[in-house]
């Protein structure tokens, strides 16, 4: 009778197990597929019965990517940009994080209704003034109209998840400080900046993604092809070509995603609580 | 006990002027340092929203072609921006659509990141190692890498979906053109969507469902409750405030979603047959170089986001007030 019931158990877990096995399958057969026909020679890409695993990989799609016209002016420009937005935009975000985590001023609840509503912004309903206003000023077509754009976007993410890791460090510490003579640049120099450099590593890794892999606004204020980012290098790759080369746009689209699964794995974790606050955009 | 409170009143009088100096030259500088703070955020705030946002309603009174970019002037057009938007068919077919759209692609992903969610807790610790590892990967995969690999997949002349659908016998999709038509089209971009919101569905809720008391899951259980009883009153009040922020969240996100339609039924085939109010607003306003008209139909769309979002800001403004 127990065994029975412990048998029963167990072929439960079994069949759950494979539901999740499955589901893990489905998930991420398209990333498997993309880094699998990367590899691929190009007979073994067009082949009408598929081949799943490239037992003799290649790398002459990487290459081919690589060599198309624009690829490393492109990833320069990304490069550009996105640290440059990073670099600011965590200064400022983490000084306007302590007066909300630190302080109580008539004007916050005004200042979080403004960080909290812009996340909500559909981005594609700002193209028009935006468009017209850089253009307006000579910011259309130039790097530096992306990045103060970019800016506003990532901005309000980084104040709130900034706020939310000084939260969680006790205020004690810093007016245990105080009493001991430090001034308020004092103790903030010693305590509150060491304690907060995970929290401020994370924020500026996550805000490299989302500026990294931003399309919508990189597409419509940049037409000169050597001023795009790689986003939207990639999203003209196949061009009007009728004879797609699959492998180099695999190839190409696995080069993208690299630097961005590899930051994103080593922060997710750390950064999943202020997501929540409506961080990354569908 | 008289004696008490004048040894309270000695303490506070030694203390006092200890007190009274710090506050002495911290109440001015506290009173602004907050303000100062904030300066830089607000300033790029400002210039960069709040300049074009004022230029967004400017815009949708005028004339504002590619004549009158050039030459930095519009002409005033009253309301007829607006009347135009109206009373034109494919605004309000294009608004039904979207609306349509969007309760379809929330529906699924929250079903599904739920299911998976709840899948998490049940499978052994190795299986829910990989699967949860398989999710945070796609969740990190960029948009348009994605559009990518999902262009490549459902390609009619050698593209993985069709070989294994007619493998798994479910018809007969040799050549098969997913592109071919507006319904189709959309189900794809749903498909895209989807799979790329599950991850941050199912992990969220994945830890919200860790609040869960194991113990009267358990005890409900050994009663006989059955697994529906037990999600329903005992899982659901647990992970309730997560699943409306992420429902709220995705209707927001879902409406006003660009990339996946624009690129994966690529801009060529884009046609007021197809349009979601992002990719109608992109065709009308920018691409046709109809600011004005382009104008007062973002203003239109961002009315409706807003009101849309009322919901999530209030409650998340209840949570910025906590803990100052």
């Amino acid at each position: 009778m127990n065994s029975s019931r412990r048998n029963r158990r167990r072929l439960r877990q079994a069949g759950w197990n494979a539901v999740g096995l499955a589901v893990f399958v489905v998930m991420v057969f398209p990333v498997f597929w993309m880094i699998s026909t990367a590899f691929k020679s190009n007979e073994q890409i067009i082949a009408l019965k598929p081949v799943w695993f490239p037992l003799h990989p290649t790398l002459q799609h990487f290459a081919d990517a690589i060599h198309k016209p624009f690829f490393w002016r492109d990833v320069l420009n990304s490069l550009i940009v996105v640290s440059v937005t990073v670099a600011v935009s965590i200064v400022i975000a983490f000084m306007a994080a302590i007066a909300l985590a630190r302080y109580r001023f008539s004007l916050r609840e005004v200042f979080v209704v403004l960080v909290i509503g812009i996340q909500m912004l559909p981005q594609a309903g700002l193209i028009i003034p935006l468009y017209v206003v850089l253009a307006r000023y000579h910011q259309v077509n130039a790097l530096s109209g992306l990045i103060i754009t970019y800016m506003t976007f990532v901005l309000p993410f980084c104040v709130w998840t900034l706020r939310g890791f000084l939260l969680g460090i006790p205020k004690d510490l810093e007016e245990a400080a105080l009493v001991d003579g430090s001034t308020r640049v004092g103790a903030f120099m010693k305590i509150l900046l060491p304690l907060m450099g995970p929290g401020l590593v994370a924020t500026s890794v996550f805000a490299f993604i989302t500026t990294w892999n931003e399309y919508i606004f990189a597409r419509v204020l940049l037409n000169d092809q050597a001023k795009q980012t790689v986003t939207v290098w990639l999203s003209y790759f196949l061009g009007t070509s009728r004879n797609t080369d699959w492998g180099a746009l695999m190839a190409a689209s696995t080069l993208t995603a690299i630097p961005v699964v590899l930051f994103f794995i080593a922060v997710q974790r750390r950064i999943a609580f202020g997501l929540t606050a409506g961080a990354v955009r569908g | 006990m008289p004696g008490t409170s004048t040894t309270a009143a000695a303490a506070e009088t030694t203390l006092q002027p200890s007190r009274r100096q710090r506050h002495f030259w911290e109440r001015p500088a506290r009173f602004s340092v907050p303000y100062l703070l904030i300066v830089p955020v607000v300033v790029v705030i400002a210039l960069v929203l709040g300049y074009p946002l004022y230029w967004l309603g400017k815009l949708s009174t005028e004339k504002y072609g590619l004549f009158e970019l050039i030459q930095h002037h519009g002409t005033s057009v009253g309301f007829a921006n607006y009347r135009s938007v109206l009373h034109d068919q494919i605004f309000w077919h294009t608004l039904v659509r979207t609306v349509i759209f969007t309760a379809v692609n929330v529906g699924l992903t929250m079903v599904l990141g739920l299911l998976i969610a709840l899948l998490l807790v049940r499978v052994s610790t190795v299986v829910k190692l990989m699967l949860s590892s398989g999710l945070v990967l796609v969740w990190s995969m960029p948009v348009v890498v994605a559009v990518q690999i999902f262009y490549w997949m459902t390609n009619f002349q050698n593209g993985v979906v069709n070989y294994v659908l007619t493998q798994l016998h479910v018809g007969n999709f040799e050549q098969h053109d997913w592109y071919a038509t507006p319904f189709s089209q959309l189900s794809l971009v749903t498909v895209l969507i989807v799979w790329g919101a599950i991850p941050f569905v199912a992990i969220t809720l994945f830890a919200g469902l860790a609040q869960v008391p194991r113990d009267l899951v358990e005890a409900a259980e050994v009663d006989g409750a059955r697994p529906w009883g037990v999600f329903r009153d005992i899982t659901l009040p647990v992970i309730r405030p997560i699943l409306l922020i992420l429902t709220s969240l995705s209707i927001i996100w879902d409406f006003g979603v660009f990339t996946q339609p624009y690129l994966l039924i690529d801009q060529s085939k884009i046609t007021p047959g197809n349009y979601l109010m992002s990719t109608y607003l992109f065709e009308e306003g920018y691409l046709k170089a109809d600011f004005g008209r382009g104008a007062a139909i973002s203003i239109l769309m961002l009315l409706i986001v807003a009101a849309l979002s009322v919901l999530y800001v209030r409650k998340m403004v209840r949570i910025g007030r906590e803990a100052v």
